[in-house]
């Protein structure tokens, strides 16, 4: 079942909080992956060996050593809002990395924008978390890691769904009673959880459909 | 472990959850707990105020500058909400997003009024934590209910 390929899962975890990167990382070790966190973009980028200035060359790798020989991080998961690089540049650097860009990266936001969402899923993130973030939130991480590792997509799509059904309603009865002030959030966990592993633009696009009662959005039209 | 300590803190943990202090992401905080990490909520709470005493700071520095920047305000108080609503603390975390419903509007008296009342959450459920974390201490277990250090 692959359960001792959980061990050597290694991701790196970024965010500006003290609290969320305290969170993050018990979140992850809880479910045995090994964690490194890192406060910023930029220091993420130096624990990946990618320095600023050499990027966007898809021909050479950009990948300098510094101390770490081989950095070998099956995910990152970011936070979307922190001061100088947002998780969204760190984002774009990473997929602008040849050496980088397998990697999954997933964006942590205590804001249910759409647009915000929309644009981190097109520009490559594999999920889009809100915050506060859950467990059954990282029992979804696990499917992508092994992607990159064992490319069984079949295995994984069965794992996904076992893994998702519990959580859905019991994440939803939550969210409605803790968040009611954010009705848009709502969109978010629904689609998302109910089309695990299905494509996520898909997943977005049926969360926006007109057919579901969702009140005061308008659609992906929103401007930031 | 002493079951009446034991019942008692988690007649505490649901009067605060009723009255609303704490919501389901304190619960979610205390599931992390294990018998490797049996004192992750307490220090998780710990590291919060701890670090929210630097936001708060900075928010009433802001706050006391003419003409007061609402954008940076704004953005104190977003990272003072976040880490809110991380540990749970639902009243603090109202309080919060009506200080930046007042930022919005660049509504000086209503951020003044507001931050006040945030202040007073943030120290009334310092004092609360703090009374439940004693409890579990006492009772030989922590936040959790593990049995841990007492």
């Amino acid at each position: 079942m692959g359960m001792s390929m959980e061990s050597q899962f290694h991701v790196l975890a970024v965010d500006d909080s003290i609290i969320d990167r305290k969170l993050i990382e018990r979140l992850l070790k809880t479910s045995s992956y090994q964690v490194t966190t890192v406060d910023s973009g930029t220091k993420a980028l130096e624990f990946l060996g990618l320095h600023e200035d050499d990027q966007s060359n898809t021909e050479t790798p950009s990948v300098s050593p510094n101390n770490h020989q081989e950095v070998d991080v099956n995910l990152i998961i970011t936070d979307y809002c922190m001061p100088g690089m947002t998780g969204y540049d760190l984002l774009r650097k990473i997929k602008e990395s040849s050496s980088l860009r397998d990697i999954p990266v997933v964006i942590m936001s205590s804001e249910n924008v759409p647009s915000r969402i929309s644009r981190c899923l097109e520009e490559g993130a594999e999920e889009f978390f809100l915050k506060p973030v859950r467990l059954s939130d990282v029992n979804r991480l696990r499917p992508h890691m092994m992607k990159t590792k064992l490319k069984d997509p079949k295995q994984d799509n069965e794992e996904n769904k076992e893994e998702s059904g519990k959580p859905v309603s019991r994440s939803l009865e939550e969210k409605e009673e803790q968040q009611q002030q954010h009705q848009q959030q709502q969109l978010h966990r629904l689609p998302q959880q109910q089309h695990s592993n299905s494509n996520k633009r898909k997943a977005l696009e049926e969360g926006l459909s007109p057919d579901r009662t969702r009140p005061r959005y308008n659609g992906l039209t929103t401007v930031v | 472990m002493d079951k009446n300590h034991l019942q008692r803190q988690l007649e505490m943990k649901r009067s605060l959850l009723d009255q609303g202090y704490l919501d389901e992401q304190f619960i979610q905080l205390e599931e992390l707990e294990d018998g490797d990490n049996p004192n992750f909520v307490e220090e998780t709470v710990t590291t919060f105020y701890a670090n929210s005493a630097r936001l708060l700071q900075n928010i009433e520095q802001a706050l006391g500058s003419r003409p007061i920047d609402f954008t940076a305000l704004d953005n104190c108080m977003h990272q003072f909400k976040s880490s809110s609503t991380s540990i749970g603390a639902t009243r603090v975390k109202k309080e919060c997003t009506l200080f930046m419903e007042y930022c919005e509007a660049a509504n000086a008296e209503g951020c003044i009024r507001t931050f006040r009342q945030v202040k007073q959450e943030h120290a009334s459920l310092k004092t609360k934590l703090e009374n439940y974390f004693k409890l579990a201490r006492q009772g030989g277990t922590s936040a959790g209910g593990h049995a841990g250090r007492s």
